[in-house]
């Protein structure tokens, strides 16, 4: 890690200097309406070796997968494939315009459709948009869509969404959005959704549920299908939040076990890169129950021509054009190398990463569900006196590795939830095991060592009471 | 397998040390009957292979990159600096998480804190958040924002007719649930201000709107505010690099399509939607936000910040649901914008200005084309003597991409062409665009 | 924990106490500790009507916010312009500086259904 403070680029730049060259202009000039005229602009000035080495030593100020191993749990964050981004730095897409007319895009729109029939296959449903941008707003999809086929079967006083309290954020925030009402359902002993609460919840005012499977404890569900029929017999249907899918590909198709409607982090399961938050796509797949109303519009294909038509019944337009397509680009290049036997290889090993991590590392790290784990585990980091999660966590970036998710699922004190990916080797683990037993040793030995952890950062652990007190959002020079 | 490294042998130790005797066992909470299904894919390809496949359906698209390009509507071709997808693309930056960890994180968050000053000198607001999906999505969230400061007894939306289409589409998925009034304007947005009332909550301007037209801001933000209302302008970052910010004209918010700041038009995806406020709405904003902060020992740093806000802390009660944004496209801009700097967006936006003004020109004197009046900056509408659709269709198979046929979002509006011009297109191009164009027209 | 003998409370840790005609609330020193560095109030609008439960504002720490809700239905009357400056007041003095509201209590008997400072402790005692 570069450890040497970066200035801002505003305290980089020198009057005068200039970073690209322009064409002169080869045309006569029209004047500017005075009026009109901005009389300054603050940005500041570089020549281009001072940007390049301004955005590179910011870089190496950042743990990447690149560069460490990140078992960052619920984020996926596998290796992300160097042919990814070949693929979709052609000039052929880079070019392309969504307003251009189809039979001039046929190579997009094929792509479109082709990752559209994969995923189809993958998760057993009969039609898929592509448009939602994130997870959360595939989410917010599938919400709307829910709520547009209650209306329209006449159901308006159906706005009541069950959610299990282990959730992730985005699922009760969408269904506010949605104009939906939450009910948080109550998880059992062994971490699945309480089924006598369910079955309390479940009237004539259900909308649905919103489930993840696994869930975010990492375990699946195993009563996945009487919760399904549960629901449906209520009159209500079953979103699946698909952010653990990793664990699933090749080895259950969603829409098999009762999921009426799911996204799919095509930026987690399919190794699109994350980019420091984005971009994503949230794929939005749906039982035949729900096809129509999918957001779009999605490609379509007749007498080998391919087309963007918009479903009967969509819920309309969750962005404008056609999502976003480069990321497209790079799951269907993951998805074309894997092939059918990769799907399932993925999975596989994804499990197996994260049930050797957890094999090793149970003992010095207590689990609340002691289960079989999937693709993922929550440990918790409080069995030292004086020492939290936190501090195990910064002291892990100490020995060059990313820490875990912390303090999430809520239902789980001091959690620390671990998520290798099937793309980091036996090796890569157990040399992560050695560090978090060195760890899980040193918190006993000398907790101030991991209480004053990180020590070998460009910065030490920041004032975040100060920072939100009084917000500094923008460069005051 | 290039990206699953482990062996048989690796599975096998690791079985051992778990206690099971095949990876099958692992899933046995999965109902049996729907267990390792075949799902039907075709077997994976080699590197080569794959790309070799890609690389031919790519090549079947109509490319800015070997035609004469005139088509703007809310993706634009603008030139991309070198440096820019050469640094965006460092693997540190491209395969890091959402910086949670600000000790580990300190490159992406200084570069949000880069873009987010940068973007709120353009605009002229306090603060812009850390991104949207793109700029539609960005604007229906402003309307949502606006809606929630107005609390239940400000139903009313004021939107420009002149709006994207697109646009349009998006917010009317966003306010479905919602009882929301949507009055739409044909006048200028300062005659439409003096209607805003105690019922509304924001009047939207589009700063140009979707027929190009650069309309006058500044007599708009004191009858918005008299009404108790708020003024969200969605503007082109490009123009702004020229004309005045709608802040200094009294914006609290605004919001953009953030494309042309450095990245490729990609079949309308990844782009970046901006968003920016003045400081009393900064609370009420969506999104990530990043401040500056310090150390124990006073190093300055940059964390994510107003938290509070956010899905992840309020739950049902946060602004929006938004978690991953576009970071990666907003990162492009920011080197974007340091690249160019003060002078070179200036200079873009410049050179935009004098060729789609000297192309309005050229087009007008070919006979049987009229431009459309009023200020412009880089679009303008044509009225074409035969149908425009008929005018693209013959001239994309020669190369030449004249524009947005308007009967694609207006079936009546057969004859109007909306031309974009940038600093991608020479004299020769436009000169190429006005003889096409009479061609066409016999 | 401190208790203000001169409160009543809620268990949602409100508490309210009689100045005048007025009544005043803010939240309970155990709620403070609880949420940890207060970085944000939201208040309401003085003038504004609220019932007995209803949320009146928010308030806000680094990794949580909590709703904060009427012990007392009644009309807004001032709010403590000092906490958008100095947040910290909360955590503090949450029974004096780091007050919330004042408003004028439109159904004065709810004052009588409030949990007295004994029985408030008790029960946050136990979480």
């Amino acid at each position: 890690m570069n450890l040497r403070p970066e200035p801002l680029a505003f305290e980089l730049s020198s009057p005068g200097r200039v970073g690209v060259a322009l064409p002169k202009c080869d045309v006569p000039a029209s004047p500017v309406p005075a009026g009109l005229l901005r009389p300054e602009l603050r940005l500041p000035e570089m020549d281009e070796l001072t940007v390049v080495r301004h955005f590179t030593r910011l870089s190496q100020k950042n743990f990447s997968i690149d560069t460490e191993f990140y078992p960052l749990g619920s984020c996926t964050m596998k290796y992300n494939p160097k042919a990814n981004e070949v693929a979709a730095s052609q000039p052929g897409w880079k070019g392309a315009h969504p307003l251009v007319a189809d039979e001039r895009n046929q190579g997009s729109i094929e792509l479109i459709w082709r990752l559209q029939e994969s995923l189809k296959a993958i998760g057993g449903f009969s039609a898929v948009s592509l448009q939602p941008a994130a997870g959360a707003h595939g989410e917010l999809s599938g919400v709307f869509m829910i709520r547009a086929y209650h209306l329209a079967r006449g159901n308006p006083g159906r706005v009541k969404m069950l959610i299990p309290d282990s959730a992730h954020g985005t699922n009760p925030a969408s269904c506010t959005m949605a104009g939906l009402t939450t009910v948080t359902i109550p998880s059992d002993a062994d971490g699945g959704v309480d089924l006598d609460a369910l079955r309390a919840a479940c009237d004539e005012t259900v909308a649905g549920i919103m489930i993840t499977n696994p869930s975010t404890l990492g375990l699946f569900e195993r009563n996945i299908e009487k919760i399904a029929k549960m629901v449906h017999d209520a009159g209500g249907l079953v979103y699946g939040d698909g952010a653990n899918m990793n664990a699933l590909t090749g080895v259950l198709r969603p829409a098999d076990v009762g999921i009426d409607v799911m996204h799919f982090n095509l930026h987690k399961t399919f190794s699109t890169p994350h980019g420091g938050g984005g971009p994503g796509v949230g794929m939005v797949g749906a039982a035949p129950v729900l096809a129509e109303y999918l957001p779009g519009p999605i490609a379509t294909r007749k007498d080998g021509t391919y087309a963007m038509a918009m479903p009967s019944k969509s819920i309309g337009r969750m962005k404008a054009f056609y999502g976003n397509f480069g990321v497209l680009v790079r799951a269907y290049t993951y998805i074309r190398m894997l092939g059918e036997e990769g799907m399932r290889r993925l999975a596989e090993s994804a499990v197996l990463n994260a049930n050797y991590l957890k094999a090793r590392l149970e003992k010095a790290y207590p689990i609340k569900y002691p289960r079989r784990c999937m693709h993922e585990f929550v440990a918790m980091g409080n069995f030292a006196e004086g020492v939290h999660t936190l501090d195990i966590a910064k002291r892990m970036i100490d020995y060059g590795y990313h820490p875990p998710t912390i303090y999430f699922p809520l239902i789980v004190p001091e959690a620390l939830m671990v998520e290798p990916t099937e793309t980091e080797s036996k090796e890569t683990l157990d040399a992560f095991v050695d560090v978090m037993l060195k760890i899980a040793e040193e918190a006993r030995t000398d907790p101030e060592l991991l209480r004053g952890a990180p020590h070998a950062t460009p910065v030490g652990r920041l004032d975040e009471v100060a920072a939100a007190r009084c917000p500094v959002l923008c460069y005051r020079g | 397998m290039p990206f699953i490294p482990n062996t048989d042998a690796d599975r096998e130790a690791m079985l051992a040390a778990i206690g099971v005797k095949s990876v099958e066992e692992l899933f046995s909470d999965i109902p049996a009957a729907h267990r390792f299904p075949k799902l039907g894919l075709p077997a994976g390809l080699s590197e080569l292979e794959a790309l070799r496949e890609i690389e031919a359906l790519a090549a079947k698209n109509l490319s800015a990159s070997n035609s004469a390009w005139f088509l703007g509507a809310g993706a634009y071709n603008h030139f991309i600096p070198a440096a820019v997808p050469a640094l965006a693309s460092r693997g540190e930056f491209l395969s890091a998480y959402t910086p949670y960890q600000p000790e580990v994180s300190q490159g992406t968050l200084q570069a949000i804190f880069e873009y987010q000053s940068m973007a709120a000198e353009l605009f002229g607001v306090d603060t812009v958040n850390a991104s949207h999906y793109d700029g539609a999505t960005a604007l229906a969230e402003a309307v949502l924002m606006a809606l929630n400061h107005g609390g239940s007894s400000r139903p009313r939306v004021m939107l420009p007719a002149a709006m994207h289409p697109e646009y349009k589409e998006v917010l009317r998925t966003y306010l479905a649930a919602f009882s929301v009034e949507l009055d739409e304007y044909a006048d200028e947005p300062a005659a439409a201000a003096k209607r805003v009332d105690a019922r509304t909550a924001c009047l939207v301007a589009s700063y140009p709107d979707f027929e190009g037209r650069v309309h006058d801001l500044s007599g708009v933000a004191d009858p918005v505010h008299a009404a108790g209302a708020v003024l969200v302008v969605n503007a082109d970052p490009i123009m702004l690099g020229l004309l005045r910010s709608p802040g200094s004209m009294g914006a609290d918010i605004v919001t953009a399509e953030g494309q042309a700041l450095g990245n490729a038009m990609n079949y309308g995806g990844p782009f970046l939607g901006m968003m920016g406020a003045t400081q009393k709405l900064v609370r009420k904003m969506p999104g990530r936000i990043v401040g500056q902060a310090a150390d124990h020992d006073g190093r300055r740093g940059f964390v994510l910040t107003l938290s509070a806000r956010e899905q992840h802390i309020r739950r049902e009660k946060a602004v929006s649901n938004i978690c991953s944004n576009q970071g990666l496209v907003m990162l492009q801009s920011t080197i974007y914008l340091e690249a160019l700097g003060k002078s070179g967006l200036r200079a873009v936006a410049e050179l935009c200005w004098n060729k789609a003004h000297y192309a309005a020109k050229a087009i007008a004197a070919v006979p049987g084309y009229a431009v459309a009046g009023g200020t412009f900056f880089k679009e303008f509408v044509v009225k074409t003597p035969v149908p425009a659709s008929e005018i693209v269709d013959r001239l994309e198979r020669r190369g030449v991409v004249p524009g947005l046929a308007l009967s694609r979002y207006y079936p009546a509006r057969t004859h109007e062409l909306l031309v974009c011009v940038t600093e991608m297109n020479t004299k020769a191009q436009i000169e190429l665009l006005a003889q096409s164009l009479k061609e066409a027209s016999v | 924990m401190s208790i203000d003998k001169n409160s009543r409370y809620r268990s949602s840790h409100e508490w309210a106490r009689k100045d005048g005609a007025r009544v005043v609330s803010g939240i309970s020193d155990h709620a403070q500790d609880a949420l940890g560095d207060i970085v944000f109030v939201e208040l309401p609008e003085v003038g504004k009507v609220l019932k007995q439960g209803e949320a009146f504002g928010v308030v806000e720490s680094v990794k949580a916010a909590s709703d904060v809700y009427m012990p007392m239905s009644g009309k807004i009357l001032a709010v403590n312009e000092a906490l958008s400056g100095d947040p910290a007041l909360v955590n503090r003095e949450p029974y004096s500086g780091g007050w919330f509201i004042a408003y004028e209590p439109t159904n004065p008997s709810e004052w009588d259904g409030l949990l007295t400072p004994e029985a408030y402790e008790a029960e946050a005692g136990k979480e």
